[in-house]
């Protein structure tokens, strides 16, 4: 019992860490020396004192609260750390540590520019803070400072490259969104406040809004929380953003904070709102499978290599909410059993997402480290200039392309085992739902192999298309034991499926009321033996074994193993680095299939082919809107008179009409 | 004694069609050779290729990374335990309570997708035409058969290949509005991923037209064999899928002598048939262009799809 009281003062532990990481980071800027020893170490203090927090939570679950001396004196702070925080504590642990060792080797790289790097440490560290202070807030207050103190630190992170005009334009974008989406989360907090009049969440939990003003703010938490998870058509910050902050930092943004808007969604949908509704379950499905097949086509045609990943991230971003749809369905349907399936599907996909995407973000900063390229087009042949990080970033590339043994199968196959429940619904509409959503997801993972398939296939195999991917150095020590680290996380919730889904269970259990079982260590049994089970290990040896027995079968005795020769490439001339297929060729088939669906501009002069595909979304919905805002703004101008006369009328008729509210 | 016999037969099972599926290709060619008006070449050939470039040299393109030695050991690999999967003679299949049929599907997934890494491994043009098209085909031949299986998993409640036959078995009848549908999407996505014409043809080298041989241009020797007796096998393996799925009868549902036997003829027969009608298809029809191909496989997934809201429209009384 000692142990279990143990969850939140780990967790105070390192939100201390936090701070002090950015307290001496500030002397940064005179000894740059003390980044690499001092605020990466913290944050790996921090790292370690969340993952063991969120483990504790998980490992003996319960709610553990306490009320801070700080805040506002009639409004104080109140702290909780329950099973649910503790997934997400869990994350943010687990692909911060990997970071905090990556760092410094990564940052290294910044200590000759005109980069401060002391804002770089700082405002790393307040990042995380701000993350931590989101996971443990127990009431709406320290929710949304903590929120705002997240948005604002990584705004300053992605215009940490200010010099560059796309990172400028990138982070102004950011703020803006990040904006919108704060104001509709304090509304959607208003809501909750005025059904229960207070702030704190037991309160909010207690009493419930009605229908109309529950379905207000799920409205509102839908969109402030899907701005900051990339939600179509809310997502298109995302792809600006996380490729233009450092690629630790993208890996942060990419696989924590986005949890950490996932994090908020499920702590206002499903925790404090109250009685669920199908409604809201077809509302996400529909969002959710939108935005998985627009967020994997745009990433099919990504040359960025970076670019590519986060739009990977909306498309993942996308199945989590799908997943979270069908357990808004089942629940409101009477079957907690399903639900909680299929929200640990969610929180399986969640975890897999952070570490799959932490890998290949930390891989992108290793190969834009090494090669000094992005471009996909430019790169090629890594695999044997970078070997290590060449085969971590297979790994990760073939957990995103979900297959066995690989852990992205394992949140696929449980998404779908909880889709393929649908029938146990008794409206035929949601019965009709379920399935399409399935064909969706299933679309979806099919194109999401085409993308890793193209990414790794482009950057590290073949032969190197420019002279920086020829003369590409494997990076140092350090970040290679970061990546390492992931890929540690990821075999383990890839061949220990059971043990990983008990401890997601218990976040389920706390929000559905119904338990999940994994059958044991070995399989992976949700429902019955008889309906389904899958068995990861088996898998991995019988694979091992028939393949070692094939080398060592087929090995020839009297000569050498191999000869190597020129390619062959059907007899023609000795092919050149320039005749490979392209990245932007690679994908030209599905370009043509789904050209409705992208804004494509391409131009053919001779010799010359150039193509840029934008997002339809943008042209439809955005330029439209930054357009109105313009008209509006204008209009508003004509108050601007420059007299002071007529702005102290403008002050009196304010006031008047506030009083004549408020009587 | 009863775990013993199960276990060996589980282990069998996938052993039998790794050696029956050269006999099919065999069989197929043979056939496609008849109604060309030609004598075909003996069954024994797919064999005999086989041992022929086991035992010649390898020889491996300069430009071409560690990966393309290993890829041909992990699509082998990967196929016969998709293999493993699959009731090919009895029900009785512990191997299918390891991955049941989106397993399958997945580690299908796993093997074409170390065999388009492959391909594009050396750096040459071909290499990279072949991957890009084999995508083509995956990303609609995948979700399809995905669906085929969910349509049959929302009539049997369960993913378990072995279960799924032995509930048909016991009497859920075929005759089915989605079932129809199923199976014309199933035969669709059949012929695409095997790379059979109208979509793909296993016997040019035709430069502009190839997908699954473009791939493997770079390969020869014992890696060449393996990714072809595992495409053999891949066949061999749809061949199967479908008649457990939608005509499992025969399937053994006892472990007796007599039972494996019958339920061998039965397979025989079955595939014979099956492969005589790819035959026969493959002799009247032309190979499409390549970007006819999307429409075809968007058939296919649109079938898949009517088959699955046929079974939720028409046929789910609770």
């Amino acid at each position: 019992m000692m142990l279990a009281a143990l969850a939140l003062p780990l967790a105070g532990v390192a939100v201390l860490a936090a701070l002090a990481s950015a307290a001496v980071s500030l002397a940064a800027s005179r000894w740059p020396r003390v980044l690499s020893w001092l605020s990466f170490p913290l944050l790996g203090v921090c790292a370690l004192a969340a993952l063991a927090s969120g483990i504790d939570a998980l490992w003996f679950g319960g709610a553990h609260q306490a009320v801070l001396p700080l805040g506002l004196p009639w409004l104080p702070w109140e702290v909780s750390v329950d099973p649910l925080t503790g997934v997400f504590l869990l994350i943010l642990g687990a692909v911060l540590l990997a970071v905090a060792v990556y760092g410094p080797g990564y940052a290294r790289e910044f200590r000759n520019g005109r980069d401060s790097l002391a804002a770089l440490g700082v405002f790393t560290a307040l990042f995380v803070l701000g993350m931590l202070g989101v996971l443990l807030a127990a009431d709406a207050f320290l929710f949304m400072v903590a929120w705002e103190l997240m948005s604002l630190a990584s705004y300053f992170l992605v215009a940490f490259q200010h010099e560059q005009a796309e990172h400028r334009h990138a982070a102004f974008l950011y703020l803006l969104m990040a904006h919108v989406a704060g104001l509709a989360i304090l509304l959607a907090f208003g809501v909750l406040a005025a059904a229960s009049g207070s702030f704190s969440f037991a309160a909010m939990r207690a009493v419930h809004p009605d229908a109309f003003w529950a379905a207000v703010a799920f409205t509102l938490a839908l969109l402030g929380f899907g701005t900051k998870a990339g939600l179509a058509p809310l997502h298109v910050w995302l792809p600006e953003a996380h490729p233009a902050a450092p690629s630790h930092i993208s890996a942060l943004m990419s696989a924590v904070m986005l949890k950490v808007a996932l994090y908020g969604f499920l702590r206002v949908v499903f925790d404090l709102l109250g009685p669920p509704q199908w409604g809201f379950g077809v509302t996400l499905v529909l969002v959710g499978g939108a935005t998985a097949v627009m967020g994997v086509l745009f990433a099919l045609q990504q040359t960025d290599l970076k670019r590519l990943l986060a739009y990977s991230s909306i498309e993942n971003l996308g199945i989590i909410f799908l997943a979270l749809g069908l357990a808004q369905i089942f629940q409101a349907a009477g079957h907690p059993a399903l639900a909680a399936l299929a929200l640990v599907a969610a929180l399986y996909q969640a975890l897999n997402h952070a570490l799959l995407k932490g890998l290949l973000f930390l891989g992108a900063g290793a190969v834009l480290h090494g090669a000094h390229e992005r471009s996909l087009d430019h790169l090629g042949g890594l695999l044997r200039r970078m070997p290590r990080t060449g085969w971590f970033f297979l790994i990760g590339c073939l957990g995103m392309a979900a297959v066995p043994p690989f852990n992205g199968f394992v949140s696929e196959w449980l998404t779908f085992q909880a889709a393929l429940q649908a029938w146990q619904l008794h409206d035929s509409l949601l019965r009709i739902l379920v399935p399409l959503a399935a064909a969706a997801l299933a679309l979806t993972a099919a194109l999401g192999a085409a993308v890793f398939v193209r990414a790794f296939g482009t950057a590290f195999l073949g032969r190197a298309r420019s002279r920086q991917a020829r003369h590409a150095h494997e990076v140092g020590r350090g970040m290679l034991a970061g990546q390492a680290l992931l890929v540690l996380g990821i075999a383990i919730a890839a061949l220990l499926p059971g043990p990983v889904l008990g401890l997601l269970a218990r976040a389920a259990t706390q929000l559905t009321g119904a338990a999940v079982t994994g059958d044991g260590w070995l399989w992976l049994t949700p429902i019955s033996p008889r309906v389904a089970s899958y068995a990861p290990l088996p898998i991995l040896a019988v694979l091992l074994v028939v393949g070692a027995l094939g080398v060592a079968l087929l090995r020839p005795r009297r000569r050498a193993a191999i000869r190597r020769a020129v390619p062959w490439d059907c007899g023609f001339a000795p092919p050149t680095p320039r005749m490979q297929y392209s990245a932007a060729g690679f994908a030209q088939p599905q370009r043509r299939v789904f050209a409705p669906l992208y804004a494509l501009h391409e131009q053919v002069t001779p010799g010359r082919y150039e193509l840029a595909v934008g997002d339809r979304a943008w042209r439809q919905l955005y330029l439209p809107l930054g357009a109105l805002t313009d008209r509006v703004a204008d209009r508003a101008r004509r108050m601007q008179a420059g007299h002071v006369r007529r702005y102290l009328a403008w002050s009196l008729i304010t006031l008047l009409v506030l009083l004549w509210i408020v009587s | 004694m009863d775990r013993v016999l199960t276990l060996t037969a589980a282990l069998l099972q996938p052993l039998l069609l790794l050696a029956a599926a050269p006999l099919l290709v065999a069989w197929i060619r043979r056939v496609k050779a008849r109604l060309q008006n030609r004598r075909g070449a003996p069954l024994l050939t797919p064999y005999r290729e086989l041992r022929k470039l086991l035992g010649k040299e390898a020889v491996v393109a300069r430009t071409a990374s560690p990966l393309f030695r290993i890829a041909p050991y992990v699509v082998f690999a990967a196929t016969l335990l998709a293999a493993a999967a699959l009731p090919v003679l009895s029900t009785l299949l512990p191997g299918a309570r390891v991955a049941d049929a989106i397993a399958l599907i997945g580690l299908l997934g796993l093997a074409r997708i170390m065999l388009t890494l492959a391909g594009l491994d050396a750096g040459t043009a071909f290499g990279g035409m072949g991957a890009s098209r084999e995508m083509l085909v995956t990303t609609f031949a995948e979700p399809a058969l995905l669906l085929v299986v969910f349509t049959l998993a929302m009539t049997t409640h369960t993913t378990n290949l072995a279960s799924m036959a032995a509930s048909t078995l016991a009497g859920d009848s075929v005759l089915r509005p989605s079932y129809m549908f199923a199976l014309a999407a199933l035969l669709l996505v059949g012929v695409a991923e095997c790379g059979r014409i109208p979509v793909d043809n296993p016997s040019t080298h035709l430069e502009l037209t190839m997908i699954h041989e473009g791939m493997l241009l770079e390969y020869s020797g014992r890696h060449l064999a393996l990714m072809e007796w595992a495409a053999q096998l891949k066949l061999a393996l749809f061949a199967v899928l479908t008649v457990d799925l939608f005509l499992p009868w025969g399937l053994a549902t006892r472990l007796s002598p007599l039972a494996l036997l019958g339920a061998l003829a039965a397979l025989v027969l079955k595939l014979a048939a099956l492969g005589a009608l790819l035959a026969l298809g493959e002799t009247v029809l032309a190979k499409m262009r390549l970007f006819r191909v999307p429409g075809f496989l968007a058939m296919a997934f649109l079938l898949a799809l009517l088959g699955l809201l046929a079974h939720v429209i028409l046929e789910s009384a609770l």
